[in-house]
């Protein structure tokens, strides 16, 4: 194998090596989508900033990245008197919430850096009814979670669907108020308000990596091109 | 060494070229480390515009409210101060307001928007004391004038529109920041009208 | 201007320190590929020195304020991101570079007579970067800083008498927290920066002193011309400036795809759980050292009593010190060496690698046979080295180097 190819090789996505558990669904995303991640930022805001916020996240930055103007920001989005500038704190004191579920409902700013895009998809369709937990539900992803399925009037209500060892291996929703595809739209709306805000340079950082690989690879050219003709000195 | 010869103008094209765009990309990659002192968004929301309610302002009153790290006061003038700010203009240095330190429209008599409201930045243009308001004793400092502005650090003197007197220290008058109207009872201090940052 | 510049080689030998170390500067004419990572080396160096300055300028170095000060930087400080990404890449770009650059010394036996001092110092630097980025990695206080560092601190604890004494020291306090972070600040940011940018100053001076080695392991001083000039060297400027700006575009290349398009490095440049901020009430599922620390930490793992792999640990490093004298064979070059020293060579760096990927994986009992299995031959290499060294049947090495 000569050099080139062995470069081309550590070029492979070895993220591949990373990933511990497979998580039962993938998600696609795209990020220059600002629709969808405008409505990921309604749901977000609507279903989860009650408990979770997002404490690196500043509203106008999201209202700048997804093409939001500040009034229609102010008056869809932010509910409390915060300013534009202001951070995305949830208003939920974290003391109390440590005493209701347990632990404090965790900071979701960059939970999709450390659980990955696919992890966060599955979690949000991986809830099921159960009956012993003390909300009614639990999760396939992350056993005897504490949270609740705040989702549960859109997707409707998950029955399990058990293995002949009655493992948990899906789910079957009744009675939501949206079909399976719209619940899988929001849910891929929302993770992606998620891939987006764990990372809310990464559009433009790939765009603005286009741009130095051109340029890097016309100075290699003209290195090369200047290296041979003075080692045509060289015997 | 080889001993063919040396095409010496290929030699310098290449060699300038490379240097010429190698030049470009060093010039590129010190782009970020010069911008990233540029002030941050945590600096700009600090510096956000400021919304205040000057309904509950009594006559004579200043209050005081933060701006970009700085005191602004807004004072509630009487007709009477207002009329009489003509009457010291040939004690004053730059009664006209010549010099840039308010915009365009507040270059006039009152320095205001509005006659009855002063809103200046608090900090001395001599050395960045903050500047007491007398709104009583002022005579003391000025014969015969009864409200303005006096700076302890170094005596400089100030009239009810925040103008500078002659012979002290201070060379120019306070800063009129920009600001704007949203209605009758509020002031957004910080941006023109129509602006957001 | 000849006038200023001669006025100022009146006062400092400016003119004739480059000549002597740059523009009349002799080396070898067959440089190959290896020959790259030594410059690399350096251009990677000062991207981690100007990328570090300019993030200590908005970095908080306190428990309390570290997390949230590298989001600050990610997010509201303009081309912060960047800045973040160009030294956390580079960190791991240093170590990718550091390891080519002594598979290099191992190919053409560039540690031997005159160059030993030359390697130690190699060696020296090497330490003191691992230091230095253990240091670095505790600075962003997520939960991987935490615990990584709880760990490998909590191993000098095993050192018999001084153990318990010791990691109290280093820590500052009972356990790892802002204390320990404020001082591995100031040690990252200031004093080892200055120690290497010392050692890389001698490190060169060493090399120049006995000039380089080369791929086919000819000392080029023994032929020389008439005027006192080898006559297989040509000079570093422009010959070996033109060639190492090949070898920094194709290596900025790869590092922009990384920096730009895969900045956590498939999770081993920026790992996963340090996104999340260092919780000492919560154990991550599955401790590691970032990967190029991996190969020593499967070696640590690898032996059942804890001071024994601390030992076994220090001990894989601090052997490659005697390595010119382990290596007794008078021939440099791999090229002229005999089948099975090309083998013992392979077979340390493959070793090396499956350890790295060993050392990244959980502990199993699988995992754990397999680096007790490549730990032992690691250290075979140079047993069989010394072994075979003195005996060994070698090539004839030519008089002129091998160019074209």
């Amino acid at each position: 194998m000569n050099k080139f190819t062995f470069l081309l090789w550590l070029l492979l996505p070895w993220n591949v090596l990373a990933a511990s558990v497979a998580a039962p669904f993938q998600v696609e995303l795209d990020l220059n989508d600002h629709a969808s991640l405008e409505r990921g930022l309604k749901v977000f805001m609507e279903n989860c900033s009650g408990c979770h916020g997002m404490q690196y996240q500043r509203y106008n930055r999201v209202a700048e990245d997804l093409g939001i103007t500040p009034e229609d920001m102010e008056n869809k989005y932010v509910f409390t008197d915060v300013k534009i500038g202001e951070h995305m704190n949830s208003a939920m004191p974290q003391t109390d919430s440590a005493i209701w579920f347990g632990a404090p409902p965790p900071d979701l700013t960059m939970v999709a850096r450390v659980r990955g895009n696919d992890w966060i998809y599955s979690y949000l369709k991986s809830f099921y009814v159960d009956p012993l937990r003390p909300l009614g539900v639990n999760n396939r992803l992350l056993h005897n979670v504490a949270m609740p399925h705040v989702l549960q009037r859109f997707q409707g209500k998950p029955l399990p669907v058990r293995d002949d060892k009655g493992h948990v291996i899906g789910t079957e929703a009744i009675g939501g108020e949206l079909t399976d595809e719209e619940y899988d739209q929001m849910i891929k709306d929302l993770t992606g308000f998620l891939a987006y805000s764990a990372e809310p340079i990464q559009t433009t950082r790939k765009r603005i990596g286009v741009w130095v690989l051109f340029y890097v690879a016309i100075l290699f050219v003209l290195a090369v091109f200047l290296k041979r003709e003075y080692w045509k000195d060289v015997q | 060494m080889s001993n063919a010869p040396i095409d010496i103008g290929r030699r310098k094209f290449l060699t300038t070229t490379t240097a010429v765009v190698g030049g470009i990309g060093m010039a590129a990659t010190a782009v970020p480390f010069l911008k990233s002192w540029s002030p941050s968004a945590k600096a700009k929301a600090a510096g956000a515009p400021v919304e205040v309610d000057i309904s509950k302002i009594e006559l004579g009153q200043l209050i005081r409210v933060e701006w970009r790290g700085k005191p602004v006061w807004l004072v509630r003038r009487s007709d009477e101060t207002v009329k009489s700010l003509q009457d010291t203009d040939d004690r004053l240095r730059d009664p006209s307001s010549e010099e840039a330190q308010q915009p365009s429209y507040a270059t006039n008599a009152t320095r205001s928007i509005k006659p009855q409201f002063l809103i200046a930045v608090g900090i001395c243009t001599h050395l960045g004391c903050s500047p007491t308001y007398l709104p009583d004793s002022f005579s003391e400092q000025v014969e015969g004038v009864p409200s303005g502005f006096f700076c302890p650090c170094h005596g400089s003197k100030f009239d009810m529109a925040g103008r500078v007197y002659e012979n002290v220290p201070a060379p120019l008058n306070l800063v009129i920041p920009p600001h704007y109207y949203v209605n009758d009872n509020t002031v957004m201090i910080g941006v023109e009208k129509g602006e957001t940052s | 201007m000849s006038g200023f510049l001669d006025w100022v080689e009146e006062r400092i030998p400016l003119m004739k320190t480059y000549n002597k170390h740059v523009g009349q500067y002799p080396a070898p004419k067959n440089f190959n590929f290896w020959y790259y990572f030594g410059s690399l080396a350096m251009l990677v160096l000062v991207n981690q020195l100007l990328t570090g300055f300019w993030l200590t300028m908005n970095y908080v170095p306190t428990a309390e304020g570290a997390f949230a000060s590298i989001e600050y930087i990610m997010r509201d400080v303009e081309y912060g991101w960047l800045l973040r990404y160009m030294h956390s890449s580079g960190a791991s770009a240093f170590f990718i570079v550091v390891y080519l650059h002594m598979t290099r010394a191992l190919l053409y036996g560039s540690y031997k007579k005159p160059r030993e001092l030359l390697w130690i110092f190699g060696v020296i630097i090497f330490l003191v970067l691992m230091a230095e980025a253990f240091m670095g990695y505790l600075l962003p206080w997520g939960q991987m800083s935490y615990w990584g560092a709880q760990v490998i601190i909590s191993l000098f604890g095993a050192i018999p008498i001084i153990g318990d004494d010791l990691t109290l020291w280093i820590r500052g306090d009972y356990v790892v927290s802002g204390v320990t972070l404020t001082r591995f600040f100031a040690l990252h940011v200031a004093v080892l920066p200055l120690v290497i940018c010392l050692l890389v100053f001698l490190h060169i001076v060493a090399l120049h002193e006995v000039g380089s080695n080369n791929p086919d392991g000819v000392d080029i001083k023994q032929n020389k011309d008439e005027n006192g000039w080898p006559v297989d060297a040509i000079r570093f400027h422009p010959y070996y400036t033109v060639k190492d700006l090949v070898g920094v575009a194709g290596f900025l290349f790869l590092f922009c795809y990384v920096i730009f398009f895969a900045p956590e490095g498939g999770g081993y440049f920026l790992e996963k759980p340090n996104f999340e901020a260092a919780n000492p009430l919560k154990t991550p599922e599955h401790i590691a050292p970032v990967w190029y620390f991996t190969a020593f930490y499967a070696m640590l793992r690898a032996v059942p009593d804890k001071l024994g792999g601390v030992i076994v640990m220090f001990g894989a490093i601090l052997i490659l010190f005697f390595l010119p004298w382990i290596d007794r064979c008078q021939v440099k070059s791999i090229r002229y060496r005999h089948w099975y020293h090309k083998l013992n060579l392979a077979q340390f760096g493959v070793s090396f690698v499956i350890l790295s990927i060993l050392g990244a994986l959980p502990a199993t009992s699988l995992t754990t046979i397999m680096s007790q299995l490549f730990t032992l031959l690691y250290f075979a290499f140079f047993m069989a080295l010394w072994w075979y060294s003195p005996i060994e049947k070698t090539k004839p090495v030519p008089e002129r180097v091998i160019y074209k």
